[in-house]
Formats: C-alpha cells, sequence, structure tokens
C-alpha cells in the first residue's frame, strides 16, 4: 500500500513512529525500531495491519535460524522487486511495524517473527506464505513448553486456510503443526536436535527414527515427502534438480536455510536461477558468523542461544582452536542447567578455551563430559592463548554481545 | 549394593521427567563411581518399560504437569521402584519426581496420589520460585551448604517421618524456610543446576549409600570454584 492510501491516523501513527526511531538512534539507543513501532502502535493498533496491507508477505518463525533466514529469503525475494524486512532481527509487532514504516512502499515484505507472536502477526499481517523452521527448547526458565507452542501454530495454521506453509519435514513438532494447512511445502531442512520431539504431540505415543525417516509408533503422523532437500554444498529443488548454492554462512545448517528461503522465494515467482546467486550477498548478521583478523588470528564469531543452536555451531566450526563463553543474565535465562543438554563430545581433540561469567559451570560441564580446555579471564588473554591462525568464538547471547563489543561492534 | 560389583544406576523414565539439565545427575553420579574404580551400568527406563528391581541407585528428574501425573500413575502401577527402597535401594529426585514421592501432589488443577515414599505432600505456592537457592544442609547428613536453581510453582510440606534436607538462607525451596527432604537412603530436592554438579559432596553421600564404602577422596577443584562463586553471589556467609 502506498503512503498516501493509509488511514490518516495511520499516516500520523508512521510519521511520529519514524520520528521516535530516529530520535532513538540519536540518543544511541539501539537501532530504535523498537521504540519507533511501540509509539506508532500505541495511536494506531491497527498501524501494522495498515501497513501490511497491499504487500505480498512471509513470515519466517521458528527457535533457530529465523533471523539467518529471513535475510535469506529477503535476498532471494530482492530480484522480483523492493522488499521491506526487520533485518535486525526486532521480531515482535512492534519491530514489524517499524520496519514496513521506515521502508516506506515496496511490493513486498519478509518479516521475521518470535514464534510466540506467530498468531497476532499472522493475523494482523495477512502473509501469502509462512516459513516455520523448527521448534526446541529456548531459555528454559521462560519459554513455554515446546508442545504448547506447536500446539499454538497448529491452531494459528488452521485457522488460516489462505495462506501456504513452507515447513520443515524433519521436525516432528513443525510437521505436526503444518499438517492442518491446506497446502504445504515440505523441505527436508534437518533437525540436529532431537531432545524435544520423542514424544508425539498428536497421541503421546514414541517417535521412532531410521536415517532420515522418522513415525509416530501410535498414529499416523510420519515425516511428510520434502519437495526441496540439502546435497552437499547445495540444494535440490522440487523438479528433484541439483543446484550449486555458494553462500558467505557457514554449515549445513544454513545450506537448510537456503532451501527454506528458496522454497518461499519461489512461492512469489521467483526463478531459482536468479534467486541463487543473490543468497551469496548475505554475510554476518549483527556479528554472526563475522570473521574479525586480529593480532594474525582470523576470530571467527557463532552465536549459540540454546542446546540445539550449540549442536549446530559445533558442525560449522573448524578444527581450530576454540573459545566458549557462557553469561547467564537476564536475556540469556538465568539457570546454566542446560549446559548438560548439550553433549560437547565434538570438540575433544581440538584446543578449548573457556570464558564468560558462568565459565565455572562451563568448567564442570567440560569436565565431566572428557572435555580438556583451559579457563581465561578476558578475550585478550584468550587470544594470546591460542597460536596464529583460524580461531572458533562460540558464545550465548549476552557472550557474545560482549566479545563483539571488544571487537569494535563488528557487524 | 548388589552381590556382582558393578553399581546399577537407573533413570527413571527420561521420556517424561528430564528438565533443566536433569541427565546431568546421572552424568556427575557415574562419574564419581567410575574414579572410585566401581564398574558402572547406567540403565534408562522410558515410562513403557517395567522398572528393574535390582537397581542400586534410581533416579527421577523433573516434568511439566502432565507427565509428573502420568509418571506417577505408572509408577505406582509398576510397583519396583517401592520393592526396591524396601530392599535398601538408594532413590534420589529433583523436582516434579522429589513432589511424586511423597503422599500427594498438584498437578493440572487437581491433587494426585504420590508413591508415599517420603512423608510429604505438595500443592500449589502464590508464586513461581525462580531463581538461585542456598541452604545450610541438615547436620545429621555431615555435608557442606546447598547451593542450586531452583524454578518451580509447587510448595511442600514435611510429616514428621521426612527430615528436611536444608535450611534455606536464599530462595523459597519447600516452603521459603526448608529445603528438600530425606529419610533413609530416600532423598528428594527441588534443585536443578543440576543439583549433583552443584553439591558433589551429596553425590558422593548417595554413593556410601549404595555402596558401603566411603568414597575416596578426588580432585574437585573445578566443582569446588563453581560452588564459591555460586554461594558467593547469594551472599552466603
Ligand atoms: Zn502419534
Amino acid at each position: 500500500m502506498t503512503a498516501k492510501g493509509l488511514p490518516l491516523r495511520s499516516k500520523l501513527a508512521t510519521s511520529l513512529s519514524r520520528s521516535a526511531a530516529a530520535l532513538s538512534r540519536a540518543a544511541g539507543r539501539g537501532d530504535g525500531s523498537v521504540i519507533g513501532g511501540r509509539i506508532g502502535l500505541i495511536i494506531d493498533p491497527e498501524l501494522l495491519a495498515n501497513l501490511a496491507a497491499g504487500r505480498d508477505i512471509a513470515l519466517i518463525s521458528g527457535t533457530n535460524g529465523k533471523t539467518t533466514t529471513t535475510r535469506l529469503t529477503t535476498a532471494a525475494m530482492s530480484i522480483l522487486g523492493r522488499v521491506a524486512t526487520n533485518g535486525l532481527g526486532a521480531n515482535m509487532p512492534t519491530g514489524h511495524a517499524s520496519a514496513l514504516a521506515k521502508a516506506g512502499t515496496t511490493r513486498y515484505a519478509v518479516l521475521e517473527v518470535d514464534e510466540h507472536y506467530l498468531d497476532q502477526v499472522l493475523t494482523a499481517t495477512r502473509p501469502r506464505v509462512v516459513g516455520l523452521l523448527n521448534l526446541s527448547r529456548d531459555q528454559l526458565d521462560r519459554a513455554k513448553e515446546v508442545a504448547m507452542m506447536a500446539d499454538l501454530w497448529r491452531t494459528t495454521i488452521e485457522a488460516h486456510p489462505e495462506v501456504h506453509i513452507v515447513a520443515n519435514a524433519d521436525d516432528p513438532m513443525v510437521t505436526w503443526a503444518a499438517a492442518t494447512a491446506k497446502s504445504v511445502t515440505w523441505v527436508a531442512a534437518g533437525q540436529r536436535w532431537h531432545d524435544d520431539s520423542w514424544v508425539c504431540p498428536e497421541c503421546g505415543a514414541r517417535i521412532e527414527r531410521d536415517g532420515d525417516r522418522w513415525w509416530c509408533n501410535g498414529c499416523s503422523l510420519s515425516r511428510p515427502t520434502p519437495q526441496w532437500a540439502v546435497a552437499s554444498g547445495g540444494v535440490i529443488d522440487p523438479s528433484g534438480t541439483y543446484r550449486d548454492v555458494r553462500l558467505q554462512l557457514p554449515g549445513r545448517v544454513n545450506l537448510a536455510n537456503a532451501a527454506t528461503a528458496l522454497a518461499i522465494a519461489t512461492c512469489f515467482g521467483a526463478p531459482i536461477i536468479h534467486a541463487l546467486p543473490r543468497l551469496a550477498d548475505v554475510t554476518s548478521i549483527a556479528g554472526r558468523y563475522a570473521t574479525v583478523v586480529r593480532d594474525e588470528r582470523t576470530i571467527r564469531l557463532l552465536l549459540a542461544k540454546n542446546p540445539a543452536g550449540w549442536l549446530e555451531a559445533f558442525d560449522m566450526a573448524e578444527q581450530a582452536p576454540t573459545l566458549l563463553s557462557i553469561n547467564a543474565r537476564d536475556p540469556d535465562g538465568l539457570d546454566t542447567s542446560w549446559l548438560y543438554d548439550v553433549d560437547f563430545s565434538p570438540l575433544r581433540g581440538r584446543r578449548v578455551l573457556i570464558t564468560g561469567d558462568r565459565a565455572m559451570d562451563l568448567a564442570v560441564r567440560l569436565e565431566v563430559n572428557g572435555v580438556p580446555f583451559d579457563h581465561v579471564t578476558s578475550f585478550g588473554q584468550a587470544l594470546a592463548a591460542v597460536p596464529p591462525g583460524w580461531f572458533e568464538v562460540i558464545a550465548n547471547y549476552t557472550a557474545f554481545q560482549d566479545i563483539r563489543a571488544e571487537l569494535d561492534r563488528v557487524n | 549394593m548388589s552381590t556382582e560389583s558393578r553399581l546399577r544406576i537407573v533413570w527413571i523414565y527420561p521420556d517424561l521427567l528430564s528438565t533443566y539439565g536433569d541427565r546431568g545427575n546421572l552424568l556427575i553420579i557415574e562419574r564419581r563411581a567410575a574414579l572410585r574404580g566401581f564398574a558402572v551400568e547406567c540403565i534408562e527406563v522410558r515410562s513403557d518399560q517395567s522398572l528393574p528391581e535390582h537397581g542400586d541407585i534410581y533416579l527421577l528428574g523433573g516434568g511439566e504437569d502432565g507427565p509428573q501425573a502420568l509418571a506417577a500413575q505408572r509408577l505406582r502401577a509398576d510397583g519396583g521402584l517401592h520393592r526396591a527402597v524396601v530392599r535398601g535401594a538408594v532413590a534420589f529426585a529433583v523436582c516434579a519426581g522429589y513432589q511424586l514421592l511423597g503422599e500427594s501432589f498438584f498437578a493440572k488443577g487437581a491433587q494426585y496420589p504420590g508413591l508415599h515414599l517420603l512423608d510429604l505432600k505438595s500443592d500449589r505456592g502464590p508464586s513461581r520460585a525462580v531463581g538461585e537457592l542456598a541452604g545450610e544442609v541438615n547436620p545429621a547428613l555431615g555435608l557442606p551448604p546447598l547451593t542450586g536453581f531452583e524454578n518451580h510453582g509447587g510448595r511442600t510440606h514435611l510429616g514428621p517421618e521426612a527430615h528436611p534436607l536444608a535450611e534455606i538462607t536464599t530462595g523459597i525451596g519447600n516452603n521459603g524456610t526448608d529445603e528438600g527432604a530425606w529419610r533413609g537412603r530416600v532423598l528428594g530436592t527441588y534443585l536443578h543446576g543440576p543439583a549433583l554438579a552443584r553439591n558433589p559432596a551429596l553425590s558422593d553421600l548417595l554413593l556410601l549409600w549404595a555402596t558401603g564404602v566411603t568414597p575416596t577422596p578426588i580432585n574437585d577443584t573445578w566443582p569446588e570454584r563453581l560452588r564459591r562463586e555460586r554461594l558467593a553471589a547469594v551472599g552466603f556467609r
């Protein structure tokens, strides 16, 4: 929709929201997308719906990979025209309103949505496509149970039969949630973390697995046949054609994110061959996957916010000295018990350093896990302790921000 | 301990009762037993399997209301844990697993019968107890201070047959005054962290109960540093 077409109240809300965001940025309080959107939504609760009206929209949600997949989808869809997006991860309704207001008139929008807000945002923005990546435990002392989240998604999707779903066929909880949709594209996006999907959300029986296949012992829930799959160095599209994918992002998990992005983009009519090269435009995201050269060390930053994220990070990390940093401040969750949900044994055989507010919790965990380590009290000490060359850094949320600050807020 | 010189640790229903890193308790006991030269066998028992009765240590973890009620129902029907405890086996239970060892507990809006292995009743508290917990352990157990992380909505009231595990200095625990309970070789606590990672001496007490042998000292540099840091963080003197 054009700005001209907005109701007067929404126009006022949009303009105030933009100036509040600008003020917030000027005051050095983040990028201002949340505060701007919040002011806009107070003035006009329908603002998000009005800003969304007339755009072709994709929403992307899940526990892990939503910021990256939103970036990749936006890049793939950019061949079709201008795309509005909340690329900085402000993934609640205020962030969406702010992103759409800031972008002005665009034909398309790709929005990352916090999994708790999917229902609200889907109702407000009436998207054409919703991409569902995965569901696993996150910030244990505050999040809703995984099965409860899947149930919320399922109800939302059932209530919106007009929306096309792109969903991960390898995640039983996502599959069950998406199964009520009228039309679904299934992506074999993988599931490294199985511990939240051993029990069938439909009937409570045990989920069995054999290689890629999974099925419920008690009912008909089973892995759907995927239209998109990940292969070594590329993806296989619905015609069965292998497509080479060149990414600047590491790991099989990002190839899977690319497959989901392509699956979504093609729903809007983006030809695969034109969309593919755009995926390489996505580099680091707010410091994630960034590489920084310091004192002859090439430092790569990997963010891991929950157990599934840690397993993915181990998969991405090169066989090189690795620093692990753990905090337990509010945004991280105050409980470090989740360390015992993660198997750190993939790190055996490499130099491991540990740091962060809760390094001692990590020390006890690694000792039990049989992973030798050294404790360092600062990032500088860590850097001095490793030889020149590749240096992996894996950290949880606030620990990651601390290290990013040491590296001059690398993007 | 059973006649064969093998320590059997039974993890009860990890498919229902396993939250907040509860597997850590199993890993800690296993490691500390192995360092003392015991051959250890870990047996994970799913809720659709019957409970082996020859175990030396039985572990119960935490869980949501639904799985907790289901686990209690299945354990009552199975009867194996009760027989093992009567025989002298050790039971160590955390959070939802702790509550279901008592007379009754509150889940899904109703009171459910427990296993009657500890003289206590649990109901719902006015607010959720979330955060660090610390306290002085019951002197009869001869253990250093208790430390851990609690996250539960329940309150537990001990009867005369159950001893409190600790007097609280920080946190809520059972009821704002004491935390956990034990009787004989059955011990329960609300603590995660996991509990035995934060309290290696408690882990060794369970080993002593199970084997009759006082565990030899091992290098506890990292667990001790963790304990000092956590206790200092809550101002424990
Ligand atoms: Zn089923």
